[in-house]
């Protein structure tokens, strides 16, 4: 484990945004030639999603990961926040740009149907977060930045929720994307001094 | 009444596209088509004059759950279903009973071409050129009784050739039913092909309901039970969630579902830019059937 955090340490940051940035456009392109399929939007929105929900357990594994396995990628946390926000606005973004294209119809969604409600305060949690990821930020509000950015707990919940109330029936994939969620976050209810005991 | 008339694929669309539609089928059109799907002559009267979709987008894009959740899980899966041998149960109110040889039920139907559109409950929507028989010819063979009201329909159970039904996703079989004018109406249809060919897997084979101006779901495909009740049916989605999906489920853009806006639907194979179009009342089929409903509240019967 300390030969992969001596190798983690090397890798820059810049590069974890270079290879970040790089999937929502390499979707759009495949939408663009046919790589999607023959239903391209909802394709596209469906798999911006996944890497928004795939982003947030990369970003709330961080600290289980050095607790239980001491495995550090601290370094990388802002980055992969970041890029959280960046992928889950590209999917509201298709979503109202490509799919939804009416506007009132988009007010209408977002009030009547409980899955946009709750995929949209999600996305509403995270944006102070984003906003906030810079080191002004972190030294201009103190320990409140930490409390600020706990809100990425709930936000996590609503997006796997909303993953689960879009599809029709009891599907899997939502279910096993909602119970990691809840796992991580229930790892840190473990207190600390047990551990410290094991 | 109806749409206009004797128009088939070809004549909608120009020769260098359907040549290249249906490059796949090319090679095939020499030995008289598929063999169940059958030749279609003098279509028309009930079919429309919009373009249909290409056979890739209507073989590649499908709610089969039997084969999985994705829109292309059929298409990937189907492969395995095994359809002849292949029987259908008919009994209920009937006069004549029993289990039909798939073979026994065309031999004694007449096999047309219908240019209709589909609309699923999601919001999207195709023009398929389905060929197939009135559900009507079938049910006046066996002879219904006159105690029946409803049609009832099921789909195949076996796990092993539909990997979907290993999980409880739904409860299966899948059903669907039908009040008895609904099923004896001219426009309901018996699909056992696509563009001239037998239906593919994952559309349903070897034969299918397809009723247009339903929301999809309705249209139950790989049927092997046809049961004529004096009671309403159970039908799947309506059992799995009521306020969603009620037992009618005409298309009606003005009756919104909890999910999803129905005032409007996306054509499949717009691409990335692809534009919505306004939904039709009953998907545009409301002056051969809107009569079926008079005097119903259609936004509780929905």
């Amino acid at each position: 484990m300390n030969i992969l955090n001596h190798f983690l340490r090397k890798i820059p940051i810049w590069l974890v945004y270079f290879v970040g940035l790089t999937p929502p456009l390499w979707l759009l392109y495949q939408g663009f030639t046919g790589g999607l399929g023959v239903e391209p939007i909802k394709a596209l929105e469906h798999e911006l999603g996944e890497l928004g929900l795939q982003a947030l357990i990369l970003g709330l594994a961080v600290t289980p990961l050095r607790r239980f396995a001491g495995l550090n990628l601290m370094r990388f946390r802002r980055a992969i926040g970041v890029l959280t926000f960046y992928y889950i606005a590209c999917h509201l973004l298709v979503w109202l740009v490509l799919d939804v294209q009416i506007l009132a119809q988009i007010w209408a969604d977002i009030l009547k149907r409980p899955y946009i409600t709750i995929g949209m305060v999600g996305f509403v949690l995270l944006a102070p977060l984003a906003v906030t990821s810079n080191n002004w930020s972190v030294r201009k509000l103190g320990a409140r930045w930490r409390k600020l950015h706990k809100l990425v707990y709930p936000a996590a919940v609503l997006g796997a929720v909303h993953f689960v109330m879009l599809v029709k029936g009891w599907q899997v994939e939502p279910l096993i994307y909602l119970g990691v969620i809840l796992g991580l976050l229930a790892l840190r209810l473990t207190p600390r001094r047990t551990l410290a005991r094991a | 009444m109806g749409f206009k008339t004797d128009l088939k694929y070809a004549d909608i669309t120009p020769k260098a596209d359907y040549l290249n539609r249906r490059q796949l089928m090319v090679g095939l059109g020499g030995l008289g088509l598929g063999a169940i799907a059958g030749p279609s002559f003098g279509a028309g009267q009930y079919s429309t004059d919009e373009a249909p979709n290409t056979l890739k987008e209507i073989t590649a894009y499908n709610n089969f759950y039997e084969f999985g959740t994705g829109k292309e899980d059929p298409a990937r899966n189907a492969h395995t279903l095994t359809t002849d041998p292949w029987s259908v149960k008919i009994d209920g109110l009937v006069d004549n009973p029993g289990n039909y040889d798939l073979a026994d039920i065309l031999g004694g139907v007449d096999i047309e071409e219908r240019i209709y559109r589909f609309r699923c409950v999601e919001a999207w929507s195709m023009v398929i050129p389905w060929n197939g028989f009135q559900l009507s010819q079938l049910l006046n063979r066996v002879g219904v009784q006159s105690s029946a009201k409803y049609v009832y329909f099921e789909t195949l159970v076996r796990p092993e050739e539909m990997p979907g039904q290993k999980r409880a996703i739904l409860d299966w079989p899948y059903r669907e039913g039908l009040r008895l004018d609904e099923a004896m109406h001219p426009l309901t249809l018996m699909a056992t092909g696509i563009y001239g060919e037998d239906l593919p897997n994952q559309n349903g084979a070897p034969m299918r309901l397809v009723v247009p101006w339903k929301y999809g779901f309705k249209s139950i495909k790989s049927i092997v039970r046809i049961s004529l009740t004096d009671k309403q049916p159970e039908a799947t989605w309506n059992m799995q969630n009521p306020r969603e999906y009620g037992f009618y489920s005409n298309v009606n853009p003005r009756v919104s579902h909890p999910r999803w806006s129905q005032a409007t639907e996306r054509k499949i194979g717009g691409g990335l830019f692809s534009k919505k179009q306004d939904t039709l009342m009953f998907n545009g089929y409301g002056d051969e059937v809107a009569h079926l409903y008079d005097g119903m509240d259609l936004s509780k019967n929905f």
